[in-house]
């Protein structure tokens, strides 16, 4: 079976939520939904306070090439445009709409009908998907048109769909492979057409065996008129679902240094973001709902779930049987590289993709000792990094050395970390190190 | 709340559990020594582990006034060693002696664990071997359930008889008499029933080939240590000395009673091993190995030592920091 290369760990996966079908988080009354739901630009807000919204309209446009529209997840007025403090202590500028009824802007098909076809053109198709607000949700957040337009020189041949889910606690993908099967096959289509491809490989994880086979049921159907889409079960290793690892997995490709994916001659997509697609080209549906996945050890009701976006999350973590007694550490998203959150009442966005309750036990960092030297971090690292020597060098501020070692390569994981034994912050050091040495390479680049 | 950055997991490792791996494999080898050598080897190793623990407590507490550090057990993985590569009728100060050069010189002065540049424990016995040459080169025979310390009944290893046979002038061993001392002197070389069961005379922990090599296995499932280091060591060694043997069978063993005899296993399974001082890559833990497995046979064929083990160690300990700056490993945007 297929695998990265070099390096990954394998924490306990504790797939808890993995035969625990989508519940849909009822409407709230108010939601709070920022601006800036993607990396680039922040979307320009095109309405106006008391104006009245439907489900699916626009309320912000993208705000410059890599950027992304923005679109109301609920039907009422809106309140005000602000800024708005999340969970960490940012402020994003927001739309707070007060939900009146739910009616949806008109064009949008929010039935369950599959819809096969698609007669668009290349164009049309890449239209819809900026119109929709489409961005990689799988946690970049990198609007989706962007990608699939790659530079004239890249010579694009393989659509990778990205359904690793290596994250532990993570089922919203799986789920959505069982649940949505047909709709990410359509979509799978709809995207090589908008690349002019024929070739997809979707790769998942082995420890998702009836998400495999499912799909696998699919093809015959699906791998019509020229169409080669292939579903590659993987050997169970953490980080496969980096997009530089999974290529590598699939294709046996390497990502350059400082290069795109895209020069490799392949395009990578979450899983969730192929259904979006399918949703915004055949349904006419932007993002407005995101799939969330609520789960801990001791969480009483843990689960998968669909919420509107600016939603706050503490909705889905309530329906999930609330915080359980002895939870030491709130995480958004994945263990292995969630962001530790204060408080829940933070509004669900592309950006959001679960929550995650560590106990008391759990939460807390080891007791931290000497390096050892035992170069349990050099066998674990997946870009064939040394991270005791780049945490030493970020450190000591040795920048120079730290860019000759290619800190910059870092992809943030967390396996150094994970697999040290003397419990050193190893990954902190050196993403503070990495940020530094990137921005020196930039002002450098700019002179 | 905790917040903290990620990764919010640990993979459930710690020094401490590394380190009770380590004694775990050292377990049948001490079994096997406390066999074979009675309450010889079991006051050495007492006085050697105890030794180690409270001088690391004193100089962590009164010298360095820092937080201590023995229950992380490297102490007492030290302090087993060092009585492993000890003869078990060495007198206790002559152990006490040895086990404050090992913490004091070898580990603490460098700044404790993970910061020494030599395995501890060699530097422990080399230091031993140079100031007390006659104590450290006799060795008991090896008799089951002895009840003699220092009055036990020594005898020669089969390294000494290696030695004596390499030793022999080429020249001479054309006349007659020559080549049948030669000759009886090989018999006395034990066979390999003997070598792998550990009834030889030597340092107190080395003798049973099979105890280690069960550590070994230990150590391996539990993914303490890699292959790397043991493997291209004895590899090393089975190749260099198999040309040595195949030119001249009359003076040189072969290869597998040289892996069998002496420190060999034991030095390559958990001395070489030792994670601050070796290699930080796999390609670097392999030069290292080969460079320890040339040294040995070296000093074993040409050297003045019968054994070169602890020496080939320790000068690859103090090759390792050029290792690891020209070895580096793989990197995932050059494969």
């Amino acid at each position: 079976m297929k695998t990265f290369r070099l390096g990954g760990v394998h924490p306990h996966d504790n797939k808890i939520t993995a035969a625990v079908p989508f519940r849909k988080v009822p409407v709230p009354e108010e939601v709070t939904i920022p601006l800036d739901q993607h990396i680039g630009a922040p979307a320009t807000v095109c309405i106006a306070v008391g104006d009245k919204v439907k489900a699916g309209q626009t309320i912000g446009n993208p705000g410059g090439f890599v950027s992304a529209a923005v679109h109301s997840s609920v039907s009422g007025t809106v309140k005000r445009i602000d800024r708005v403090r999340d969970a960490w202590g940012v402020y994003h500028p927001c739309v707070i709409i007060t939900v009146e009824g739910d009616e949806w802007l008109e064009g949008i098909d929010t039935s369950d009908t599959l819809v096969k076809e698609c007669a668009l053109e290349p164009k049309e198709i890449l239209d819809k998907i900026t119109a929709s607000g489409i961005v990689g949700l799988g946690g970049a957040c990198f609007p989706t048109q962007v990608k699939l337009m790659p530079p004239k020189d890249c010579k694009i041949d393989t659509l990778i769909v990205n359904a690793v889910e290596c994250e532990p606690y993570l089922t919203h993908n799986h789920r959505l492979m069982l649940e949505k099967g047909d709709e990410i096959m359509v979509g799978v289509q709809i995207l090589l057409k908008a690349l002019g491809i024929k070739k997809a490989i979707i790769g998942v994880e082995n420890n998702k065996r009836d998400a495999i086979e499912h799909l696998q049921s699919l093809l015959p159907t699906y791998n019509i008129s020229g169409y080669d889409i292939e579903v590659t079960p993987l050997k169970l290793k953490y980080p496969q679902g980096g997009e530089k690892q999974l290529i590598q997995a699939l294709t046996g490709r390497v990502v350059r240094s400082g290069a795109i994916p895209a020069a490799t001659g392949a395009v990578v997509q979450n899983v969730a973001t192929v259904f979006a697609v399918y949703e915004a080209v055949q349904k006419n549906k932007p993002i407005t709902e995101i799939a969330l996945t609520v789960s801990g050890k001791r969480v009483a009701n843990p689960g998968n779930f669909i919420l509107r976006i600016g939603t706050p999350l503490s909705a889905a973590v309530d329906m999930a049987g609330g915080i359980p007694d002895g939870t030491g550490k709130l995480i958004c998203g994945g263990p292995m590289m969630g962001r530790s959150m204060v408080h829940l009442n933070t509004p669900a966005n592309k950006r959001t993709s679960a929550v995650v309750m560590l106990d008391e036990s759990e939460a807390v960092r080891g007791k931290v000792e000497n390096c050892i030297r035992c170069g349990k971090c050099v066998e674990a690292c997946p870009m064939g990094l040394e991270p005791y020597l780049l945490s030493k060098m970020s450190k000591m501020e040795m920048y120079d050395e730290a860019e000759q070692h290619q800190i910059f390569d870092c992809i943030e994981c967390g396996c150094c970390a994970f697999s040290c034994p003397s419990n050193r912050p190893l990954l902190d050091y050196v993403r503070l190190g990495k940020a530094q040495v990137m921005s020196i390479m930039k002002s450098r680049n700019n002179k | 709340m905790y917040i903290s950055p990620s990764p919010h997991t640990h993979a459930n490792v710690s020094v401490q559990k590394c380190m009770r791996n380590v004694l775990i494999a050292l377990l049948p080898a001490y079994i096997a020594s406390l066999y074979y050598f009675g309450i010889g080897a079991l006051v050495v190793s007492l006085i050697s582990v105890a030794s180690c623990v409270i001088f690391e407590f004193l100089i962590t507490k009164y010298l360095l006034k820092r937080e201590n550090t023995i229950s992380d057990l490297s102490a007492v993985v030290t302090g087993l060693l060092l009585a492993f590569n000890l003869p078990s009728n060495l007198p206790w100060w002559i152990v006490v002696l040895g086990a404050l050069f090992a913490i004091g010189i070898g580990k603490m002065a460098f700044g404790g664990l993970g910061n020494n540049p030599f395995n501890p424990a060699l530097v422990g016995r080399v230091f031993l071997l140079i100031s007390f040459p006659a104590q450290m080169t006799t060795w008991p025979r090896p008799i089951p359930f002895n009840t003699a310390y220092l009055d036990a009944e020594t005898g020669a290893t089969p390294l000494s008889y290696m030695k004596e046979l390499a030793q022999l002038d080429v020249d001479t061993t054309s006349s007659a008499t020559a080549l049948r001392n030669a000759a009886s002197t090989l018999e006395s070389v034990p066979d390999y029933l003997h070598l792998l069961t550990g009834n030889i005379g030597g340092s107190m922990g080395e003798v049973c080939a099979v105890a280690l090599i069960i550590g070994f296995i230990y150590l391996l499932c539990t993914k303490t240590i890699t292959w790397h280091i043991p493997v291209s060591i004895l590899a090393t060694v089975a190749l260099f000395t198999w040309p040595l043997h195949a030119c001249n069978p009359l003076t040189m063993v072969d290869p597998l009673t040289q892996i069998l005899t002496g420190g060999l296993l034991l030095g390559s399974i958990f001395m070489a091993t030792d994670y601050a001082t070796s290699p930080m890559t796999h390609c670097g833990q392999i030069i290292y190995g080969i460079g320890i497995g040339v040294i040995t046979v070296v000093i074993r064929t040409w050297g003045s030592y019968p054994e070169g083990m602890s020496f080939a160690i320790l000068i690859m300990n103090g090759i390792t920091p050029l290792i690891n700056h020209y070895v580096r490993p793989k990197q995932f945007s050059k494969l």
